[in-house]
């Protein structure tokens, strides 16, 4: 299978202070890829640089055949990358529904409506608080709400910094769970960050191991979360 | 009791000035955090680019509409070519930027069409039907068109997908471009806006002080004024901050000073919100750093 | 980009053998002799020049501590520049107080002024400081045209003032002694500055204006500092305010308004933030670049100003001073080739 989203020595600094080291991964078309790693490690900065946003990047990205390195963030997402960041980016003082529209706001076609419809059947709560200020939602709320916000982009790759960050195991599960049926049904790429390493073994396919700003180990999921040294270090047992 | 409400309505007409200029200073400074110190000046601008048209021969409202096409233009460029390499540029620096721009543009209604005083058409004839004991058909025809103006911007922001855009960037910038709003053409957008309502403010000002290079400086004070009444990171506080400035002023220029310190109420006005309460009646509180 | 940092790009200054610093030394003392030989050189017209320069040093001195050092705004230093005009002047012109005695109760009066209006400003941020300075530089000339101090101010008409003459029997005409008198107090004024910023007080300013939040858990009392550099600031404009109503032998209201502020704003940018020789260059350049300009056309002097402030903080934050730093760094690599401080 094809790769949609592939990068080649791809490195990032924020000023002076370099962060990733020639990074080298790729999410296949249809795929899930997850990049594991402690704090500070280098994930969100990937994510960041994927999207020409906030750093300093070398190296090369290729996103559906084409080199998108070096292009303005807004034009990365509009060739559909959405990025679901770090701290979920809720535009706080706007509703519910104003986000979701925020979400679509690069699209032309008529289909949107049916969009709206598509998410809140995937999130219903969201449905009901649609005329709610975002900033009153609960975190998993307001995850629910960064999903569908970059949903509406209609993207071909999702890029998820974090998801879990701060929920309860339940909704963590509850998220996880719509995240599959989109990649599934829709076939949504995605890349998927994350410090909780069981669950994003459980939902990837491939998965990639970030230290200090190099990826040190890679290989398909099962393969990862077997490894005796990945488990004793990342997973916990 | 006649002459107190002769009094209020006519604050209220000055009021509609300070509420749009209010809310332009508001607009530029939600997204970026700048006070656009040569807010004044480039209505002012805009204005003698009215007086020009109308003496030439246009029709009033041509040369109006016209002068809100120039205003967008030049505000949407001064934002592109001056302003923005100052995004990431300390505080002090960005404010000696809005004040040399001041100075230029003030420089440049100077040069092109001289110091002295020009007076300058009202549109609406002074025996119109409207005119009354308490108000004169301009300052009525002054609300009708700001109160329109604020209208329409209002419906902008919140009904048109730019609009909705617009707010996005003011609140959250990264977010904004992570659903592929260009960020960018949005702050040029909102300058524009902003010199087109400044301008809408300029030519409704200019038949009651006359037209002058400086004639916007103790407009923009009350504009400030009514900025920070109604809380500087609130657009509708502001607006509502402008008209009660103005009332104020008013009241007190008929009742407590006399209209010879003028400014000096604004700066008293200023000073005052500063030391009572900061954030403006419906702003969000300063974090306070130390 | 455009930061206004003071931090002196580290010399690697060896000049034809000599330090920066001696050549620092050299320079005071040429421009020290320099100007006390120019009263006997220069014509009067001339000399009243150099004179306004001189005063105007002291002005963009007071606002560079509060504003080069401190980070803190002023754009209407006009109005201090004026409370200490009009001291001078009324006193001068209702009691009997001798003219040198005025120049202190001017300054102590700007020191209050200065520090109260700074007050409400201390836990605000730099826009709302920016802004109520704003308000009061366009306020001022309409205070002093206010009818009901007309018996203190003299309205519209201002006030005229006799300029002193030589004391002592000094062989010295009026407009010399004048100048000595205000060289003496620039001298003065500079050295206490130097003495303040140098030390303690000084790196206590800076550290406000870097770090805040690190200057207060180092128990500095950021409002405490932040206010008195306030008072103190304005006092140093006042004084020559003073000076300066001395010198031009008449205050009036419309020579006090907001673009007298913005002239110490570019001064002070134009010499070079957080620098003392900053504000000679500044004096300079606000005394002789509107007066050239003017020539061309009444609205030039503004209209360069306001290029002069854009361009200095785009291409020369650290003004003229900084200009000379990074020339005297480069001569100094070029001559005498050898390893830095």
């Amino acid at each position: 299978m094809s790769a949609i989203l592939e990068t080649r020595g791809l490195s990032a600094a924020y000023g002076p202070t370099q962060v990733l080291q020639s990074i080298d991964l790729a999410v296949e078309q249809g795929g899930i890829a997850t990049l594991l790693g402690a704090n500070g490690a280098g994930k969100t900065t990937t994510l960041r640089a994927l999207c020409n946003m906030m750093v300093r990047l070398s190296g090369e990205v290729r996103f559906d055949g084409e080199r998108i390195d070096g292009k303005a963030t807004e034009d990365i997402v509009r060739r559909g990358i959405g990025h679901v960041p770090e701290g979920r980016g809720t535009f706080v003082s706007l509703s519910v529904e104003e986000n979701l529209r925020l979400g679509a706001h690069t699209r032309r076609d008529k289909q949107v409506a049916r969009d709206f419809e598509r998410v809140y059947g995937y999130f219903p709560r969201l449905k009901e608080r649609r005329n709610q200020q975002a900033g009153t939602l609960s975190g998993g709320e307001q995850q629910m709400l960064a999903i569908s916000r970059a949903l509406m982009l209609r993207p071909k790759l999702l890029l998820l910094d974090e998801p879990s960050f701060g929920l309860a195991p339940l909704v963590v599960q509850e998220i996880f769970h719509i995240l599959r049926t989109i990649n599934q049904q829709e076939g949504v790429s995605m890349l998927l960050v994350e410090q909780n390493a069981n669950i994003a073994l459980a939902l990837a396919g491939r998965a990639y191991l970030l230290e200090t700003g190099r990826i040190i180990m890679h290989g398909p999921s099962a393969v990862i979360g077997s490894d005796e040294s990945v488990r004793r270090a990342y997973l916990g047992y | 009791m006649q002459a107190f409400l002769h009094q209020m309505l006519s604050g209220f007409a000055t009021g509609g000035i300070y509420a749009s200029i209010a809310l332009a200073l508001v607009m530029i400074y939600q997204t970026t955090h700048h006070v656009n110190f040569a807010q004044g000046e480039m209505a002012t601008f805009s204005t003698y680019l009215a007086w020009q048209m109308i003496e030439l021969g246009l029709p009033y409202w041509l040369a109006f509409l016209l002068t809100l096409l120039f205003a967008f233009i030049l505000g949407a460029a001064i934002e592109r070519i001056i302003v923005r390499p100052f995004y990431k540029a300390p505080v002090l620096s960005v404010v000696a930027v809005f004040i040399g721009l001041l100075l230029i543009i003030n420089s440049l209604s100077g040069a092109l069409f001289t110091y002295t005083i020009k007076p300058f058409a009202s549109p609406f004839p002074s025996d119109a039907w409207y005119g009354s004991a308490y108000l004169s058909a301009h300052e009525v025809g002054m609300i009708f068109v700001t109160l329109v103006v604020l209208a329409l911007v209002f419906a902008f922001f919140r009904y048109t997908p730019l609009g909705l855009a617009m707010r996005a960037v003011a609140e959250n910038p990264v977010s904004s471009r992570l659903v592929g709003v260009r960020v960018g053409w949005m702050l040029a957008l909102g300058w524009g806006l902003a010199g087109l309502i400044g301008a809408v403010a300029g030519t409704m000002t200019a038949p009651v002080v006359y037209l002058d290079p400086n004639m916007m400086f103790g407009v923009l004070l009350y504009g400030f004024a009514g900025a920070l009444l109604g809380g500087i990171d609130n657009a509708w506080g502001a607006v509502l901050g402008g008209f009660i400035v103005g009332i104020l002023q008013n009241l007190a220029g008929a009742y407590v000073v006399g209209t010879e310190l003028m400014v000096t109420v604004a700066l008293g006005i200023i000073v005052g919100i500063l030391v009572i309460k900061p954030s403006g009646l419906f702003g969000r509180t300063i974090v306070t750093r130390v | 980009m455009a930061t206004l940092d003071s931090s002196r790009p580290a010399a690697g200054a060896l000049f034809a053998g000599l330090s920066l610093r001696r050549w620092k030394l050299i320079g005071l003392a040429a421009t020290l002799a320099t100007a006390c030989a120019l009263p006997f050189l220069v014509s009067g017209y001339q000399l009243l020049l150099a004179n306004q320069v001189v005063v105007y040093a002291i002005a963009l001195l007071g606002l560079n501590i509060l504003t080069g050092y401190n980070g803190q705004f002023s754009l209407g230093h006009g109005a201090f520049y004026a409370i200490g005009a009009y001291t001078t002047a009324i006193l001068l012109d209702k009691t009997g107080i001798p003219y040198w005695a005025t120049i202190p109760l001017a300054g102590g009066l700007c020191l209050v002024a200065g520090f109260l209006f700074g007050l409400p400003a201390l836990r605000l941020e730099g826009h709302y400081l920016a802004l109520a300075t704003f308000a009061l530089a366009i306020a001022t000339p309409q205070l002093l045209k206010y009818k009901r101090f007309d018996f203190l101010t003299g309205g519209v008409q201002g006030i005229v003032i006799t300029a002193p003459d030589a004391p002592f029997g000094l062989p010295l005409r009026g407009d010399q002694w004048l100048y000595f008198f205000c060289l003496a107090w620039t001298v003065l004024l500079f050295v206490i500055g130097w003495n303040l910023l140098r030390g303690r007080t000084g790196r206590a300013l800076v550290a406000i204006r870097d770090h805040p939040i690190a200057a207060a858990t180092m128990g500095i009392d950021n409002a405490l500092y932040k206010s008195v550099t306030f008072g103190v600031s304005a006092m140093y404009t006042g004084i020559a305010g003073a000076l300066g109503a001395l010198l031009a032998q008449f205050v009036s209201p419309d020579s006090f308004d907001f673009f007298l502020s913005v002239r110490f704003l570019v001064g002070i940018v134009v010499g070079g933030l957080a620098s003392m020789a900053g504000a000679f260059f500044g004096a300079i350049f606000i005394e002789f670049v509107p007066n050239i300009a003017d020539q061309i056309s009444k609205a030039a002097p503004q209209a360069i100003y306001g290029a002069v402030l854009i361009a200095f903080i785009f291409f020369m934050p650290t003004g003229v001073v900084g200009m000379l730093r990074i020339l005297g760094a480069r001569l100094g690599r070029f001559v005498a080739p050898g390893p830095g401080r």
